[in-house]
């Protein structure tokens, strides 16, 4: 296995009184892209909003290309080289989309030739470019989401469900995306459509009760329909 | 400034049938110009209502002055600052700390001079309510963020406090504060007289207005504050400390409180410490007209405002007590969260 | 029996009960402990702010709804016996009437300005009531033909409450049974009747709620509790007891004007007493009120002598000038607020649990 590059060990997060995160082991590896599957309330997004910083882990570490970030605020977790796509997607709809973009080229100004190879994934967004945000529809708006993220080279995304919601020729495409994605970024991808990822994943984690249940290679359970069964069965019925 | 847009800076991006609407309010625009001239036969005499108007625009960029501060930072922080009207006093009286002793300046018959004066109580006095509200953000309001309850409470008993140190430092009674030389007397445009001051508080308060827009429209730090506006979380996701952006645009709203605060006691030629709850209301009335958190409805929201109490002043006085309060009410049963409506408010 | 009368809310705190029971025993016999108009008119203040602070804590403490029109509310209370009384003489008929009218006019602005605001958010709601209220001010002084102005209105209450009347001969503890003293029981009566009612009604089911809404409406929402239907009535319900406080208040003082009821600094007074008794415990309104005016009527002296005594410092003899009064209240407020928000009941009651836990 390559190097790892996101690690949490025994991390626990409540919000208020809530015991979320029940001692969540996971281990990204650097390249390709990692899927979190679980269903709803399973902790998938509580997960992703901890390395986020926006929440902290009560218990457990969480470490980054091997910085301890447990503590570490939020934009400080970003600059590091992280980048958040949240399932509400987060866009600036007041803002244009080149302004949303913008926002997130820390460097000042966007590359030209990154930008080009960001409409070969979404044409629209060049379409758009000078319209605010808000007037988009829901897949031009994750497009816009993600876009932001990967708008200069970052170490790690962190996608939270980004079919929710979409129309299923929309979701076609964004397979595509993320296919030509990840070769070049760690993604680490929350999803309850196991459809959608499992010909995407290189490595899961099955999310339960704040736990991780499961981890491997995508390929593996893709394989066991009786494993699926077992740590999928009800998400896959509901789901499909 | 919710829904302005830049198509001006479209790098060629292509254009076709098929592109979103883009929808700009532009109904709330209207309503100033509209009053006005429904005014205009209700006054009978043009001069007159020349008069009225322009008086009503001068109040009016004043109180915006006042305002903005209050509604930006209560857009981007969720912070409502019920002590604002304490920066507008503690403004004012600042200014008297040059006002008085150059009296002579203020006296001269040199425009020049005059301006040199002004300018100099204006710097000082955004300077002192600047660095006051970067305290008042650290001590008063940072405890108690997102506690909505305890930020009323502490913010009105800082008020207080405020109220009655000035009282402390300039003493209880009232301080006269005439304009200087040049700034008195009025232009005759035909047969109406326009005073020579509200002139100048039309141009500041449109100065105000357009560097505001500018800012907020054009550069990094104001897509920041409207993207904050909207979403701060996401923002900070983005790499930004958006604590910095709070105390920026705190000590930026509580010097512009100053600003209007000079301006008003200028206007007044009177200063007392009761000059920051007189203001409190109006600028109260005036964000909610305008939807809490929105510039542009603050704007409108501010000339509308005075612009009623000066029509409504001369047409019938004993309306003119509670013009405001109506005119909340007229608005808010059109719009039940204000002109424009800030999206996450 | 005490169950009933205090609703089975009992002040929890030996130190509490001790205090209450001072203030109550005080106010009681206050005519015949204390001599002198200026004492008995303290007592009587005490009786009706406890009144005014207890239903606004019926809104801020127990509800989480800030409103800065209560003044407004007890204005309107004591503008309508005044306006009753001056215009048409003395007499309860006049009472009457103007308190009915009182009370209509506050249920009407109650339901309005809530209906307004009170489905948006808390600081509209504190915004608007401060706009609507600072409004009223301006007309009541401005309107002078009705109101008398600035000035206000003195007039002639019922014979039973005029100073010269004599309910008997002889005196009782050196003190005449005049009708001041006739007054004084109205007063302190009606005070305890209403606060007795106001804690019967925060700890019914209704009350409960309400408390539920404080704490997560959202929650209160989804048990099926019309969150905005409870906010508006303990909105209307309040106003009304300070409508009350203000019949009273008019009653004692046989005036009304602007500065004895609708100025801010009466609001801002009943902030503080609420804050410093302790929001959402109705005994932080009777511990708040007695301490605050006790403080106002007595310290205010105090820092008189201490301004006098440094009249030769520039700076510190202003900041101890009587007037000033109002600075070192707010800075007490502010620094309550933030260290000590349940108030001194809260405090009481929490030291008395802490002590009880200890010692099994």
């Amino acid at each position: 296995m390559s190097e790892i590059l996101l690690k949490l060990e025994g991390v626990h997060t409540h919000i208020g009184q809530y015991h979320i995160l029940q001692g969540v082991d996971l281990e990204v590896p650097k390249g390709g892209l990692t899927v979190l599957l679980g269903r709803n309330g399973a902790g998938k997004t509580t997960t992703l909003r901890t390395i986020m910083g926006m929440w902290h882990a009560s218990r457990g570490k969480v470490s980054f290309a091997g910085d301890d970030i447990t503590a570490a605020a939020t934009p400080d977790i970003s600059c590091a080289g992280i980048a958040y796509v949240p399932e509400s997607m987060g866009i600036f709809s007041d803002l244009t989309v080149r302004e949303n973009l913008y926002l997130a080229a820390r460097a000042g100004e966007m590359d030209t030739a990154r930008l080009e190879w960001i409409f070969g994934f979404f044409p629209a967004l060049k379409k758009f470019w000078n319209f605010p945000a808000g007037n988009l529809s829901g897949g031009q708006k994750q497009m816009v989401a993600i876009a932001r993220a990967i708008v200069e080279p970052r170490r790690l995304l962190l996608i939270d469900e980004p079919t929710k919601g979409l129309a299923p020729a929309i979701i076609q495409g964004m397979i595509t995306a993320f296919r030509e994605l990840k070769e070049t970024e760690t993604i680490l991808l929350v999803e309850q459509n196991f459809n959608f990822v499992c010909s995407l994943g290189d490595t899961v984690a099955v999310m339960d009760g704040g736990r991780i249940v499961h981890a491997g290679m995508m390929a593996d359970l893709a394989a066991d329909q009786e494993l699926q069964q077992k740590l999928l069965g009800l998400s896959l019925h509901v789901h499909q | 400034m919710n829904t302005t847009t830049s198509p001006a800076a479209a790098a060629g991006a292509p254009v076709d049938a098929a592109l979103p609407k883009v929808r700009v309010d532009y109904l709330p625009l209207l309503l100033v110009p509209v009053m006005a001239l429904v005014m205009l036969p209700l006054v009978g005499s043009f001069p007159t209502w020349v008069t009225l108007t322009f008086a009503g625009l001068a109040m009016g960029m004043m109180i915006f002055i006042m305002a903005s501060g209050l509604t930006l930072i209560f857009g981007l922080m969720d912070v409502l600052n019920f002590g604002h009207g304490a920066f507008v006093s503690v403004g004012a009286f600042t200014a008297t700390f040059v006002l008085l002793p150059m009296k002579g300046w203020m006296e001269a018959d040199s425009a020049l001079m005059n301006l040199a004066v002004v300018g100099l109580a204006i710097l000082l006095a955004m300077l002192v309510t600047g660095l006051l509200g970067w305290a008042f953000e650290r001590i008063i309001i940072r405890p108690v963020y997102g506690l909505h309850l305890k930020q009323i409470l502490i913010t009105m008993g800082g008020m207080i406090v405020a109220e009655q140190l000035i009282h402390v430092i300039w003493g209880a009674e009232q301080i006269p504060l005439p304009l200087p030389e040049t700034f008195r007397g009025a232009f005759i445009l035909g047969d109406a007289a326009v005073e020579k001051y509200r002139l100048i508080a039309v141009a500041v308060g449109l100065t105000v207005f357009l560097t505001m827009f500018l800012v907020l429209n054009r550069t990094k730090v104001g897509l920041l504050i409207r993207a904050g506006v909207e979403n701060g979380e996401m923002v900070e996701a983005l790499g930004y400390r958006i604590r910095r952006l709070f105390v920026g645009v705190f000590m930026a709203g509580s010097a512009l409180a100053g600003l209007g605060g000079v301006m008003w006691g200028l206007y007044k030629e009177t200063l007392t410490a009761a000059i920051g709850g007189e203001t409190t209301v109006l600028v109260f009335i005036v964000i909610i007209i305008g939807g809490l958190g929105s510039v542009g409805g603050c704007f409108i929201g501010a000339l509308l405002v005075a612009l009623t109490a000066n029509y409504a002043g001369f047409l019938a006085p004993k309306v003119a007590l509670v013009s405001d309060i109506l005119l909340m009410v007229a608005v808010l049963l059109w719009r039940p969260r204000g002109l424009y409506p800030v999206a996450k408010r | 029996m005490l169950t009933t009368l205090l609703s089975g809310d009992f002040p929890r705190s030996r130190a509490l009960s001790v205090l209450l029971l001072l203030v109550l025993v005080g106010l009681a016999l206050a005519p015949f402990l204390v001599h002198g108009a200026r004492a008995l008119n303290v007592a009587a203040t005490i009786c009706i702010f406890v009144v005014l602070v207890a239903s606004y804590d019926l809104q801020l403490g127990y509800t989480g709804i800030v409103s800065f029109a209560h003044t407004m509310f007890y204005g309107i209370g004591a503008y309508g016996v005044g306006i009753a009384l001056h215009a048409m003489g003395p007499g309860w008929g006049p009472v009457a009437l103007g308190t009915a009218a009182a009370l209509a006019i506050s249920l009407v602005l109650a339901l309005v300005i809530g209906l307004f605001s009170l489905r948006v958010r808390a600081i509209f709601y504190a915004m608007i009531t401060l706009a609507v209220a600072a409004a009223f001010a301006v007309l009541a002084s401005q309107l002078s033909d009705i109101t008398g102005g600035e000035d206000g209105r003195s007039f002639k209450v019922p014979e039973i409450l005029q100073p010269s009347f004599r309910l008997m001969d002889g005196e009782i503890l050196g003190r005449a049974i005049d009708g001041r003293v006739v007054t004084y029981y109205l007063v302190f009566a009606s005070a305890l009747a209403l606060f007795l009612l106001m804690l019967r009604i925060v700890n019914s089911p209704f009350g409960r709620v309400l408390q539920a809404i404080r704490e997560n409406d959202f929650r209160a929402e989804a048990l099926g509790y019309r969150t905005v239907v409870y906010r508006t009535l303990a909105n209307c319900l309040g106003a009304l007891v300070a409508t009350l406080a203000g019949v009273l208040m008019a009653l004692w003082l046989r005036y009304v004007g602007p500065k004895t009821t609708l100025s801010f600094e009466v609001m801002t007074d009943i902030l503080l007493m609420v804050v410093i008794g302790g929001m959402g415990t109705l005994y932080g309104a009777v511990v708040g009120s007695a301490l605050f005016i006790l403080a106002q009527n007595y310290l205010q002296a105090l820092m008189g002598q201490a301004s006098e005594a440094l009249s030769g410092v520039p700076f510190l003899s202003q900041l101890f000038h009587p007037d000033r009064w109002l600075l070192w209240l707010g800075v007490l407020f502010v620094l309550s607020v933030y260290f000590f928000p349940t108030g001194i009941v809260g405090k009481l009651r929490a030291g008395a649990l802490a002590r009880s836990q200890k010692s099994p």
